[in-house]
């Protein structure tokens, strides 16, 4: 039965008019046209097709659009404003925490999510917190390395903010 | 067959540039040759494969190239270069290294280079992009097209300057006098309004090593912007107006024959279109979760598969099955070795299957419009799918037109690609635009294996511990790194069957097999270098004093005194449950010498890798940064098929077909790595996608010997095979 969904996506008001028991991540590919956020398995394993929902990391093939309905999603059109990368991106770039990229965007979002709970996390609570998310590629070093500049990048940043 | 001739079927003189964003945007299209559409500016027309690449010291006639030219380099008017090429972008880097050629030679920002990759339309024909080729085969002869550019744009600016060639020099972009560099001339005023085409014949003066500012210096990814910011496509992330999405029924098992089909059902559901053509069954639907869910509906029946095959007996059956068998190298006499031995050491090594399991599973997305077939691919050889495309379309090859978005992860798996033509043929059917993109289970399932395969090696010694006899032979492996690369005065080594590909009508697999990142190197280094092991321990020498001892190649001593140097020299001896290990190779021209630090946990059989090391010399290396990263990733998947990787399977059935069991390493696992890269810039450059991941599973295994004294013959060598081996070992 279709039933129209709203919620916020990059921090926009959107409502599709669909079946609210289907997955996240075929609404976002599909029906709203956002193809960063990526199929991995379909089966909650790999964790390439990770989102933002309310400020926590999900697994957008795991996740019905109902569960959706009055919340704030975050995927990786969303990361970046005006152009200019967000410190997490840009600290992936930098540090070539990327090959295929393929997984690229699920990484930097679960990453995300890390950071909004913990903002200085040191490698072991990165690697732990990222360990259900798979690179084929092997950039896991790099992931790590990326997201540890990104922490300082965002610190300064408050410093940054604070001290003006 | 000779491959057909670029075609450019765009109908104005522009042409899309490798558009991260892939827009996907309708052309009308119609036959022009290159030449013509490539519109004003400087081309140059230059052959890959024999020729310049011999000469410039790839081995001749190994490029997989036609004879007569085929490959193109452009000035335009604006000044920008962009690279034409057949090859392709799956993580490994050559978006990047490729341009990097290009603008060290022509002295252009790096930002002033474009890609145009794998689209068939576009590019000269090239076979794919797979065994560490792009950058040793398709780099040299760019290289000196954009040498010839170069030279030409100078001409130019000599007759416009007033100033002879010699007193002219090179930099961002422009020509300027030397003496006085205000006087000078931009590419683009030199070639704007022109049109000017030359063929390489000759081999213009190349830079010389020492003076590359842009090559050799570690440069960020091209790509990495799009790729953080979502804007980067893949196959499944093209759309046309009116895309259906397919969900293709599919036995159980392999050879599983289709007996009976009921899809009333599904032809019930809203908004899905069912269609059978023989033995292909889809539902089609405008939402791929919906076309999935309509599939269900599906009742099918299929014959069992006559397959008897399991992972249990797999090895008698490899070793069994009647096979060719061609001998890679002969020297001196197995009999003469045999009466120089006094120490003979036998032994046997298997390997199990192997998944590729790409990142991106593979998708395909077709349009037809009239007689034009339009094909969006992850694919690692658009060529080849232009072929069977315009097979199963009775099209002529130049009416369609392949196009290869960025490719998530291939490693051989994307050579082959069922999914294109199982798209252009429900495209057809549908007269829509058709989606196929596999989901993980039917990516598993369809994945061409990294053969299973069996060992059989007898080694003998001398009194001086020199090795005197190797006798090798392996079973459906394939033959690429199995020749030794100690002094080995009586040898032969035999390859049996068809290679990785398993041959042709061979019934040696019970499912399909193919190149898996260092084809047959895998294992054939597993089990050569863990003989070695087995002989260092005859000769009562340490692993690394035993190699050097048989080994004079300086460049390999090189190698190996890199990794040793970094890693230190003391072997653990066991059992303490630390172990350290080492393993070479000589990758199609790549040598590497890995050591391995692992602790062993006996209760658990678990392997734990600390520490890997790893020396490479890949001749001169374009992109420091690229080339680490791809041997970090070699490491990492090495740990994979070192410690756990292995497809279960029985009756033509799968049976690991998603990652809960299928165990790909992960955060976890990451040991310490330490990259010592070989500085051998005199040396042209050589692969460096695959190297370092073909020593992984003979390094794991020599450093779990030094660690508990169990020598490990089969790979995986996983908890529950290392708990038996223990248990044997009493």
């Amino acid at each position: 039965m279709n039933k129209s969904v709203r919620f916020q996506l990059n921090g926009r008001e959107v409502a599709v008019e669909t079946s609210p028991e289907r997955m996240l991540l075929w609404v976002l590919r599909t029906d709203l046209e956002h193809t960063g956020t990526k199929y991995g398995c379909g089966e909650g394993y790999c964790g390439v097709c990770t989102v933002l929902v309310d400020g926590r990391p999900e697994r957008s093939c795991q996740f019905p659009l109902a569960k959706a309905e009055g919340k704030s999603v975050l995927t990786i059109e969303g990361l970046s404003r005006g152009g200019r990368l967000h410190p997490l991106q840009q600290a992936f770039a930098d540090h070539g925490a990327l090959q295929c990229g393929y997984c690229t965007p699920g990484m930097i979002l679960r990453a995300y999510g890390l950071l909004l709970r913990k903002p200085d996390p040191t490698e072991a609570e990165i690697a732990d917190a990222l360990e259900g998310n798979l690179c084929r590629c092997g950039s896991y070093g790099r992931i790590i390395a990326a997201v540890r500049a990104a922490a300082q990048a965002l610190k300064m940043k408050v410093v940054d903010h604070e001290t003006r | 067959m000779k491959p057909a001739k670029p075609k450019l079927r765009n109908g104005d003189d522009e042409y899309t540039m490798f558009d991260p964003r892939g827009r996907a945007g309708g052309v009308s299209l119609e036959r022009r040759e290159f030449l013509k559409l490539a519109g004003g500016g400087l081309i140059v027309v230059f052959t890959v494969g024999e020729g310049l690449a011999g000469q410039e010291g790839g081995p001749r006639g190994s490029g997989g190239y036609p004879d007569d030219p085929n490959a193109y380099l452009k000035v335009g008017p604006d000044g920008r270069v962009t690279c034409f090429t057949g090859k392709i972008e799956m993580g490994q880097g050559i978006v990047t290294s490729l341009a990097m050629m290009l603008a060290e030679e022509l002295d252009v920002p790096l930002a002033s280079v474009d890609m145009v990759m794998g689209d068939t339309s576009l590019c000269p024909y090239d076979a794919g992009t797979f065994g560490s080729r792009s950058t040793k085969y398709f780099g040299p002869p760019m290289r000196l097209a954009a040498a010839e550019a170069r030279g030409i744009l100078v001409g130019l600016a000599a007759a416009r300057l007033g100033v002879a060639e010699e007193g002219l020099a090179t930099k961002d972009g422009a020509v300027y006098a030397i003496k006085n560099p205000m006087k000078k001339v931009a590419y683009a005023d030199l070639v704007g309004g022109r049109k000017i085409e030359v063929r390489l014949e000759k081999k213009p003066p190349i830079k010389p090593v020492a003076k590359h500012a842009v090559s050799g210096r570690p440069t960020p990814r091209t790509d990495a912007r799009a790729k953080v910011t979502g804007e980067a496509k893949f196959a499944g992330d093209i759309r046309f107006p009116g895309l259906l999405y397919a969900a293709i029924l599919r036995p159980p098992a392999h050879g599983a024959k289709l007996k009976s089909v009921d899809t009333s059902e599904a032809g019930k559901a809203a908004g899905a279109r069912v269609v059978r053509d023989g033995d292909l069954v889809a539902v089609l639907h405008e939402k791929p979760d919906l076309a999935a869910e309509v599939l269900a509906l599906v009742k099918a029946e299929f014959e069992p598969s006559s397959s008897t095959l399991d992972n249990a007996n797999i090895f008698d059956h490899i070793r069994q099955v009647p096979a060719r068998s061609d001998v890679v190298v002969e020297s001196g006499s197995l009999d003469e070795g045999a009466k120089l031995a006094v120490k003979t050491v036998e032994a046997s090594y298997y390997a199990q299957y192997v998944a590729h399991a790409p990142s991106e599973p593979h998708a395909a997305v077709v349009r037809i419009e009239g007689d034009q077939a339009e094909v969006w691919a992850s694919t690692q050889s658009p060529f080849r799918a232009q072929q069977e495309i315009a097979q199963t379309l009775g099209l002529p090859p130049a009416n369609v037109r392949v196009r290869t978005p960025f490719v998530g992860c291939g490693f051989g798996g994307k050579n082959q690609g069922g999914q294109i033509v199982e798209a252009a043929r429900l495209a057809k059917l549908t007269g829509r635009p058709v989606q196929v993109a596999w989901a993980r289970r039917e990516e598993f399932s369809n994945d061409t294996f990294r053969p299973a395969a069996v060992y059989d090696v007898r080694a003998g010694l001398d009194a001086a511990n020199r090795i005197v006899l190797w006798d090798y032979k392996n079973y459906q492996a394939g033959s690429r790194s199995s020749q030794p690369v100690y002094d080995i005065p009586h040898k032969r080594v035999l390859s049996f069957g068809g290679g990785w590909g398993g041959g042709e009508g061979a019934a040696v697999h019970p499912f399909g097999t193919g190149a898996w990142r260092g084809p047959g190197s895998n294992t054939n280094i597993f089990a050569t270098e863990s003989h070695i092991d087995l002989c260092a321990e005859r000769a009562g020498l340490d692993p690394l004093s035993f190699r050097l001892a048989n080994l004079t190649d300086a460049r390999m001593r090189k190698v190996v005194g890199a990794a040793a140097d970094q890693f230190g020299r003391s072997f653990a001896k066991a059992p303490t449950g630390r172990g350290y290990g080492i393993a070479l190779t000589d990758y199609l021209g790549t040598y590497v010498a890995t050591m391995a630090e692992v602790e062993v946990d006996k209760a658990a059989g678990a392997v734990r890798v600390l520490r890997i090391v790893c020396a490479q010399d890949t001749g001169e290396v374009i992109n420091p940064d690229g080339a680490r990263m791809q041997i970090e990733g070699c490491i990492t998947m090495g740990l994979g098929y070192g410690l756990t990787e292995e497809v279960r399977f029985k009756n033509g059935r799968v049976l690991d077909e998603n990652y809960d069991t299928y165990e790909v390493p992960r955060f976890s696992w990451l040991p310490k790595i330490e990259v010592v890269l070989v500085d051998d810039p005199d040396l042209a450059p050589q692969g460096c996608g695959e190297p370092a991941v073909t020593v992984m599973g003979a390094v794991i295994a020599n450093a779990i010997y030094d660690a508990i004294g169990v020598r490990m013959g089969t790979l995986p060598m996983s908890p529950a095979r290392i708990l038996a081996a223990l248990k044997d070992k009493g």
